[in-house]
């Protein structure tokens, strides 16, 4: 039997979503494996839907807005945009990337939508279905996108994107513009260090374990972790629990 | 409500074959009354007919529903009439959901009727879970102050004022001159009809002495408050504070001429500025024979990318002038392009072609070099250079931002380009609006504009304007954000993002809040906010993720 893909779209009410009703109104065919949830604009989509998309078992996630300067709110899909790089960003270390698309369809773009459909969905297939299927690994896969969404919700994260356009254009406070090749290396690093801090907190929720030990499990160099742990630490969510000949060990204090 | 038991009503629509044709309706139906919380599910031949509605409206009572659903065409079309239904029955309007089986899927599906229908469910009951999550939302009515404010007493902010008093509503024209005007009263003459400048200026009289328009002249704006419909301009005028209200608000602040100080050995005697011209053309002062002009001075270069759009023309104007005074003279334009847009124009430029007037083609790259009394031209054909004997050197400078652009903008909380220009909605779509409800822009402001485009422009503006301060009431939409002040850290992100400026921080609670009049609910501040603290109604998190989860689940 071949695999039918579960595929998810969001598409914004005022160019993507009239260009699917196009098609329709235009009787162009196209696969049925979409299911479209409406919104104002590419812009209200947050990552985590994606994430949660994903950790519900949908095997890919199709983001759909008006094309870069049409957008009904002049702005929302370049802030979509970073916040899809972003998100992609992030997937790409658990090799979900594959399974996110952002695209631009003008509501006169009937054909170009039901391609787009036609495309992903073939991609999809090819894939394959989603690993959180595949009861074997499902365990490793959810803890994975737990990870992902862990850093999706991360407050400075989320800041940092929330004002990407502001720093690379405006400048800081300071008035000082950060280049985008720095901002995203920035960025890189963020994402990188909390998918690490999450690792972490998975290995010490149920047991105190010292650093060396949490190096040699999710395979990171001790130094960095210990550095971790103390931002960690700092934001309240780890803390020492028992000192064994002069070695701490850290568990998990609050639930993520 | 929160307390009150959900029942749902889903009226599945045949739309005669359109739907029922493709999809398996009776099935759907069935499917339908088994999901959480449906209460009643019926399928009607055409939902949006008399019978339909009126279907919708008794199982209200009926039923006792108290969310509805129409599964049938696209929300785009028809929500408004089935939100309409449910609000004659006495259910809140934002208590109805649509879920779009034929523009979607039937009419994309209709050789596979069997996976459609699969659809259908899926979607039908995404709806049904986002429904149960439905709350009611008022949409709020504001009232509008039925006057305008014009910042600006240049040609295109007497015009846009003169327009809108024509109309009969009140004008507020503040001018921080102590004339009005702006540069047309340095102007000699206007091309292409080469009239007097001063015929143009009789503007001013009528914008004076008209009794709509209240004139504040030496006037600084020291504040700018509220929103569409109700704008508070504070103004320093004589060293007394005056408040001023009104509905909307046009911004034509106009531009300046960059000062050609350092420019091509600029000594204002015999090398002077195009505006300089003007003014000895009007003075009817010049005797020389030998006249130059140097087109795009100081623009369209790495500083100044832009075209100034009005110096070819009067260029070409001060030349014709000069050669109808004194045929003999040679005039020649040193130019780098010429833009002459449009028939009228078109035909000045061969007029000043058959006038003699000579026109030689400079290089950016290699400009003009200027000699004690001839100027160095290369010429890219000939690829050596031409002297051009000169008495008279003038240059055309490009009209720039005025300084006080950037506080104003400030204030208006609207945006600037990279030249400091006012900054529209849209470039194609929206030329006159900002993207902030209720504040327009017109003339040089904008961009360098000569006097037949500010006038065109400021009546666009006056008559944009116009669309909201004929309104007695504004009705905003329901669905917008609403920040929750204990999860808010107040890290200001928000304000940032939020292309209508509808988000500021409250100077007396200090928090920062969403104006609910000016948001337009399009979701990218919740979709940021780094401690989601923003919600989008109608659109919430929660309801978008109850669709995600019961798909993928499903
Ligand atoms: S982005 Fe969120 S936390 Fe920051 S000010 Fe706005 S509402 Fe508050
Ligand atoms: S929903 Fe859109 S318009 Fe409303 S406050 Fe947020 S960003 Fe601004
Ligand atoms: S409205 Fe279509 S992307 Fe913003």
């Amino acid at each position: 039997m071949v695999f039918e893909p579960k595929i998810l779209g969001f598409l914004c009410n005022w160019c993507s979503y009239a260009g699917a009703d196009l098609a329709g109104v235009s009787r162009i065919q196209y696969p049925t494996n979409v299911r479209v949830i409406r919104v104002m604009c590419s812009g209200r989509v947050d990552p985590v839907f994606i994430a949660e998309a994903f950790m519900n078992g949908i095997d890919g996630v199709l983001v759909l807005g008006c094309h870069l300067g049409d957008c009904h709110y002049i702005s929302g899909n370049y802030e979509a945009e970073l916040k899809m790089k972003m998100l992609s960003k992030t997937l790409s270390m658990i090799s979900f990337s594959d399974r996110v698309r952002l695209d631009w369809v003008s509501a006169a773009e009937g054909n170009r939508f039901a391609q787009i459909v036609r495309d992903f969905t073939e991609h999809i297939r090819k894939l394959g279905p989603s690993p959180v299927k595949n009861k074997k690994i499902k365990k490793e896969i959810i803890d994975n996108l737990n990870a992902v969404k862990f850093a999706l919700c991360d407050t400075r994260l989320r800041a940092l994107v929330a004002r990407q356009r502001e720093l690379t254009t405006e400048g800081n406070v300071y008035g000082e513009i950060i280049p985008t090749e720095e901002f995203e290396e920035i960025l890189d690093n963020a994402i990188e260090n909390e998918i690490i801090r999450h690792k972490i907190i998975e290995k010490i929720k149920k047991e105190g374990k010292s650093v060396p030990d949490i190096a040699k499990e999710i395979e990171v160099e001790p130094h960095k972790v210990l550095h971790h742990i103390v931002t960690l630490r700092a934001r309240g969510l780890v803390d020492v629990d028992q000192i064994n000949e002069e070695i701490p060990t850290f568990k998990s204090i609050k639930e993520v | 409500m929160s307390d009150e038991a959900i029942r749902i009503g889903v009226f599945i629509c045949h739309c005669g074959t359109n739907i029922g044709g493709v999809l398996d309706i009776p099935e759907l139906t069935e499917y339908t009354k088994t999901l959480p919380n449906v209460v009643y599910s019926a399928a009607n031949l055409y939902t949006c007919s008399e019978v339909g509605l009126s279907e919708i409206r008794e199982n209200i009572k009926e039923h006792n529903l108290n969310r509805v659903i129409v599964a049938s065409c696209s929300p785009r079309t028809h929500e408004p009439l089935f939100r309409s239904t449910c609000q004659e029955a006495g259910l809140n309007p934002y208590l109805f959901e649509m879920v779009n089986i034929r523009d979607q899927d039937s009419w994309v599906h209709m050789k596979e009727p069997e996976k459609g229908t699969e659809k259908a469910k899926d979607l039908i009951r995404m709806g049904v879970y986002k429904a149960a999550l439905l709350e009611s939302l008022e949409k709020m009515q504001v009232s509008v102050i039925p006057s305008a404010i014009v910042i600006g007493g240049g040609i295109a902010g007497m015009n846009a004022a003169l327009n809108l008093a024509n109309q009969n509503f009140k004008v507020s024209l503040i001018e921080k001159d102590s004339e009005l005007g702006g540069l047309l009263r340095y102007l000699n003459k206007v091309y292409p009809t080469n009239e007097d400048a001063s015929n143009l200026l009789e503007t001013r009289n009528l914008v004076e002495n008209h009794k709509k328009i209240d004139v504040y002249k030496s006037a600084v704006i020291e504040k700018i408050e509220g929103y569409v419909g109700n704008f508070k301009v504070i103004i320093l005028q004589n060293k007394k504070i005056i408040e001023i209200e009104a509905g909307a608000i046009i911004v034509a602040t106009g531009a300046k001429a960059l000062s050609p100080e350092g420019y091509y050995n600029y000594n204002g005697k015999n090398i002077i500025s195009q505006l300089e011209l003007e003014g000895l053309l009007k003075e009817n002062s010049i005797n020389t024979n030998n006249i130059t002009m140097i087109q795009c001075v100081g623009c369209r270069n790495e500083e100044r990318k832009y075209c100034s759009n009005i110096c070819c023309m009067t260029a070409l104007k001060n030349a014709i002038l000069l050669k109808e005074q004194n045929p003999d003279a040679n005039v020649t334009i040193i130019f780098r392009d010429l833009q002459t847009q449009g028939v009228a124009y078109e035909e000045y430029y061969r007029r000043a072609r058959e006038m003699g007037i000579l026109f030689i083609n400079y290089l950016p790259e290699k400009p003009p070099i200027i000699k004690k009394d001839h100027i160095e031209v290369y010429n890219e054909f000939m690829n050596q250079g031409i002297g051009v004997p000169y008495d008279l050197l003038v240059l055309s400078m490009p009209l720039i931002a005025n300084e006080d652009s950037e506080q104003l903008a400030k204030m208006l909380k609207v945006p600037l380009e990279e030249n400091n220009f006012f900054l529209e909605a849209h470039v194609k779509l929206r030329p006159v609006d900002f993207a902030t409800d209720g504040i327009f822009v017109c003339g040089s402001a904008h961009w360098p504009a000569d006097i037949s485009e500010s006038i065109s422009q400021s009546n666009a503006a006056a008559s944009r304007a116009s669309t909201i301060i004929s309104k007695e009431m504004l009705e905003v939409e329901g669905s917008t954000a609403e920040i929750n002040t204990d999860l808010c850290v107040g890290c200001e992100a928000c304000i940032k993002i939020c292309p209508y400026s509808a988000i500021s921080r409250d100077e007396e609670t200090d928090t920062v809040v969403v104006n609910k009049v000016v948001c337009k609910g399009c979701g990218v501040c919740g979709a940021s906010c780094p401690q989601n603290a923003i919600t989008i109604h109608h659109f919430t998190s929660d309801q978008i993720t109850a669709e995600i989860v019961t798909y993928g689940g499903g």
